[in-house]
């Protein structure tokens, strides 16, 4: 009888500390960045790990433009600081870095996170201590549906496999497409249904359904298999060390198909390993190299001129995630969160690297794909498609 | 059927490689009675040594022509040398000492140096994957139906020599009886005035010369590398070791061509998510029903 | 007067740990709560594994596993029982904190079963072959989870809202679960089944002479270090907004035995240190963060050639701290 009480006692504490965390969390603010002579704009991203190319890149490019508008005078006559935490490719090093960059480095805004599934680990973050986030390359639609606070500013995983998908059927003329998909990579997975989906929808058939995770180096099985299946096509919606792997494999087993694939095909290193086996395949991306705009080829010149190297979509898109959020703080006129995310809730016809941002009601930006073919190792501008 | 063959062909050129490495954990098995994981990490570095090699001596110039034979067996002996004096020496630093210290304090030292070794590799080459230099111009055949490339074949031609060699080594020269002498019982061996340290070092050199060379063919076959790809074959290679049955050489190879076939004909027929695991379960079964391995023999334990 | 005695020790500990909580809540920045948060969910973790690497002498590296298996059960279950709970007793406080320890509970039972599924068959392997198979078992299950598509696969399990789980983990249940397990293993330690345990350690086929059910207790010992990481893997996920089997990798395993290695295997109390340590050692690191797992191998290499019992070999804090007294006073 005692103990039983005793228990029930200690029980009660617990329910209430329960309900005090969560009441205190919440009632805490972001910092006060006002006083400050700087805008800190916090960036999580994987620095380090197996993901730590895209990190890297990313803040690469942001920090170019972070550079670009401070030599311009700043932002509200302000300096515009970047301060990037490492992720690490771990869903509690991103709730971590998160906190810390609002807590410590008092940030005004946050930059990241490129993979989906972090920005889902730091987005409710964001949210709930009310801190604007832009996600430069999260494409899962869920990231959005957070809440108000957070945004992107690439096009959503249904809509680039949607247009790859019409384009296979109506451009291509194609009527059998086998899938292989990298089940490790929630992006792959989601680019992988919706052009499952919009395919079927239309009119054609899948042929084959492949997998693979990320790291892996040994893609004949998958390749074989699809070779049997009388697939026109291989609609491959991966990141490219594998995907360039994938066409050198394909290219070995006699494999004659065009590859179809998704923004995270766009890296140099695409070309370096799949080499020649890429020819006669199309890739959906944010601009073409040879059709892009003065906007956008004097972002691949200053980034080349800055790093030595040619900068990614991913890079592109961070440039655009910084810009997107200076130009928010010029409109919003004070640096209040608030004010910042209405007015990022407001941008429309923003003039960015990746194309014309308008955000729409589900702080997603309509944004045109281009489709690219690779001709004699080089991607080509092929066709555009608007929302 | 020739989507069958196909998947044959490919499992058995992965088993050979794999083969090749489980050489490596059997022999300093059978001798030290210690899984040396950081071999996985040893392959690792001498597919890398290989990459620096061919780059070395200008790979990517020579093009379409080809890069020359005798310059492709230079980069393999470099790499195959490389190997051997990193396993030599980590034998020597983190292994020597601790010898003699209860089965667990090794244990925890080869998983430390394993660790080690491939986040070394990740600072110092970068985490991102590299293609291989084609340190052998392709050319493929196809034989009713299945593609044969001259990768496939080299491969075959190289484990084969190389294993033939080690199987020469071990019966016919002074330090391969040597060897056995003292995998057979280390004590006695010593009594007897072989040098065992020595010994040792010359096993462990062996066996990751051999795991180099894997480490070549793996980056031509599979064209890419990166830092962690030791891990996980390393991991294989020690299953296959085990199922021929641990301290037995033909059994590695026996082992090593099962585990590369169960892998290649899962992913194909069942589903490639489970390649990886297909050998857990295997090891798993194998330990349960014959932990001695196929072709070993079970030794009963002194108390 | 025991009852009367253990009692008030745990109602004052209770309290206190509410109390902190208020104060901890008030006083640190979100950020450092969580470092807090974390270094607990370590201890648990550690003084877990603790019994089964350390007192049994058994060498587990796949725990990541059941840790994955607790997180998983915990926040399915939880998100799928709250609105029932809720229903039946009135949503609110106390709901939520049924739902968050029935959750845990059952995240824990779950690991516990799958600590004897994996134990069962690998327990009668020696030593090395025991931490290749452990190995194997933990990708197996990350594995699984990434193929599981009702819980998310690659993406990971946020429950049903865009919002995540629930935040139900506080500063007082992680320090009460982990006070509440760091008893329950001290007196299982310390009992007759404990000895048994450390002598299967000393000399496994000795203890088995003396007809001492060895494979049954090594079992046993598994699936309760299993279980002990599930409710720690149960209390990590409602920490996150959600999880993903990416959390669970080999690293997190290796993590694990760095801080039962550092704290001296067999220990408890050094357990307790080196989950600490690693949790606090992580973010001190940030700008070290490449050099992270570098370090740590390092350090397991160096610790394992110059003082393998670790930091207090398989000592407890108190008799370390006992016995120097004593000295100082026999110096004296």
């Amino acid at each position: 009888m005692f103990r039983r009480s005793l228990l029930g006692l200690f029980f009660a504490l617990g329910v209430a500390s329960t309900g005090s965390a969560c009441k205190n969390k919440a009632a805490d603010g972001g910092g006060s960045p006002g006083a400050a002579a700087e805008i800190v704009i916090g960036h999580y991203a994987s620095m380090t790990g197996n993901t730590a190319h895209f990190g890297q890149d990313t803040d690469k490019a942001a920090r170019l433009a972070a550079d670009q508008l401070n030599a311009q005078g700043g932002v509200l006559g302000k300096k515009l600081k970047i301060v990037t935490l490492d992720t690490r490719g771990d869903g509690a090093e991103a709730a971590n870095a998160v906190t810390r960059l609002i807590d410590v480095e008092k940030a005004t805004a946050i930059l990241g996170e490129v993979a989906s599934s972090l920005s889902l680990q730091g987005g409710p973050i964001a949210q709930r201590r009310k801190i604007p986030m832009v996600s430069p390359s999260s494409t899962n639609p869920k990231v959005t549906q957070i809440g108000d606070y957070v945004f992107r500013v690439c096009y959503i995983d249904p809509f680039q496999g949607k247009v790859m998908a019409i384009f296979a059927r109506q451009t291509l003329k194609l009527d059998k497409v086998a899938i292989l998909k990298d089940v490790k990579n929630d992006y792959s997975i989601g680019l992988a249904d919706a052009f499952q989906k919009a395919f079927v929808a239309s009119g054609g058939t899948i042929a084959a359904e492949q997998s693979y995770s990320a790291g892996d180096t040994d893609f004949s099985a998958q390749v074989t298999a699809i070779k049997g299946s009388g697939a026109q096509a291989i609609w491959v919606p991966g990141y490219y060390a594998e995907v360039g792997a994938i066409a050198r494999t394909a290219a070995r087993l006699g494999v004659k198909m065009p590859l179809l694939g998704g923004d995270g095909w766009d890296a140099p290193e695409l070309f370096t390993i799949g080499g020649d086996a890429l020819n006669g395949s199309y890739f959906s991306n944010h601009f073409a190299p040879d059709q892009a705009s003065a906007l956008s080829q004097k972002f691949v010149a200053d980034f080349k001129a800055k790093y030595g190297q040619d900068p990614t979509g991913l890079g592109a898109l961070g440039y655009d995630g910084v810009m997107v959020i200076a130009d928010a703080i010029k409109r919003a006129g004070k640096l209040e969160e608030p004010a910042i995310r209405d007015a990022l809730a407001a941008t429309k016809d923003y003039e960015a690297v990746t194309g014309k941002i308008t955000m729409d009601k589900d702080r997603n930006p309509e944004k045109s794909v281009v489709v690219l073919k690779i001709d004699g190792g080089k991607a080509k501008y092929e066709a555009l498609v608007n929302p | 059927m020739s989507t069958f063959l196909q998947q044959v062909l490919n499992g058995l050129s992965l088993g050979s490689i794999y083969a090749l490495i489980a050489l490596g954990y059997t022999m300093v098995y059978g001798i030290l009675k210690l899984i040396n994981f950081a071999h996985g990490e040893v392959f690792m570095i001498g597919a890398y040594a290989g990459y620096f090699g061919a780059v070395g001596l200008g790979v990517e110039g020579y093009g379409a022509a080809g890069f020359p034979l005798y310059l492709a067996l230079v980069v393999l002996v470099f790499a195959m040398v490389v190997a051997a004096l990193l396993g030599v020496s980590i034998e020597f630093l983190a292994y020597r000492p601790v010898r003699s210290a209860p089965r667990l304090t090794p244990l925890i030292t080869a998983i430390g140096v394993s660790l080690f070794l491939q986040n070394a590799a990740m600072l110092a080459f970068s985490p991102n994957p590299r293609p291989y230099p084609p340190i052998l111009r392709e050319v493929r055949f196809e034989l009713g139906g299945v593609i044969v490339t001259n990768v496939k074949l080299t491969i075959f031609v190289v484990a084969i020599g190389l294993m033939a060699g080690l199987s020469w080594f071990i019966q016919r020269t002074w330090t391969g009886k040597a060897m056995r002498a003292v995998a057979t019982n280390l004590d006695a061996a010593r009594l007897m005035g072989i040098d065992t340290d020595r010994i040792i070092r010359a096993t462990f050199a062996v066996g990751s010369a051999l795991a180099a060379a894997g480490g070549i063919l793996f980056g031509l076959d599979q064209i890419m590398i990166n830092p962690l790809m030791g891990m996980l074959t390393g991991l294989k290679a020690f299953v296959a070791a085990v199922l021929g049955g641990i301290g037995n050489v033909r059994g590695a190879v026996l082992g090593g061509l099962l585990i590369g076939l169960a892998e290649q004909l899962t992913a194909g027929y069942l589903s490639p998510d489970y390649r990886d695991a297909i050998t857990f379960v295997i090891l798993i079964i194998i330990l349960i029903l014959r932990p001695e391995g196929l072709l070993g023999v079970v030794r009963p334990e002194k108390v | 007067m025991q009852l009367v005695r253990r009692s008030a020790i745990a109602v004052a500990l209770g309290v206190s740990l509410y109390a902190l909580q208020l104060w901890l809540a008030d006083g640190l920045i979100e950020y450092v709560q969580r470092i807090v948060l974390l270094a607990g969910i370590n201890v648990i973790l550690a003084v877990g594994l603790n019994l089964i690497n350390g007192t049994t002498g058994q060498f587990s590296i796949g725990h990541a596993g059941f840790m994955a298996v607790g997180a998983y059960g915990a926040a399915f279950f939880g998100v799928k029982l709250g609105p029932i709970i809720s229903g039946v007793i009135g949503a609110g406080a106390l709901a939520d904190g049924v739902t968050f320890n029935v959750a845990l509970l059952i995240g824990a039972v779950l690991a516990g079963l799958a600590g004897l599924l994996v134990g069962a068959p690998s327990l009668r392997l020696r030593g090395d072959y025991l931490a290749v198979v452990t190995l194997g078992f933990g990708e197996i299950i990350r594995i699984s989870f990434n193929n599981a598509h009702f819980l998310g696969a690659a993406t990971g399990y946020f429950g049903d809202t865009p919002a995540g789980l629930p935040a139900y983990t506080s500063f007082f249940w992680v320090y009460g679960w982990a006070i509440a397990i760091v008893i329950l293993i001290r007196n299982l330690t310390f009992s007759q089944t404990g000895r048994s345990l450390t002598a299967i350690r000393e000399d496994e086929i000795a203890a088995e002479a003396m007809a001492t059910p060895t494979t049954r207790l090594k079992v046993l010992a598994f699936s309760l270090s299993a279980a002990s990481a599930g409710i720690a893997g149960g209390l990590f996920a409602y920490m996150q907004s959600g999880i993903r089997p990416e959390d669970f990798r080999f690293d997190k395993s290796i993590d694990m035995v760095v801080m039962v290695i550092i704290g001296g295997l067999g220990s408890i109390s050094g357990a307790i240190v080196g989950g600490v340590f690693v949790a606090v050692t992580l973010e001190l690191m940030r700008d070290l963060q490449q050099f992270r797992l570098v370090l740590y191998a390092l350090l397991l290499i160096v610790i394992m050639l110059v003082r393998p019992e670790g930091l207090l070999g398989s000592r407890e804090l108190p008799e370390l701290i006992r016995s120097r007294l004593g000295r100082a006073k026999v110096s004296k």
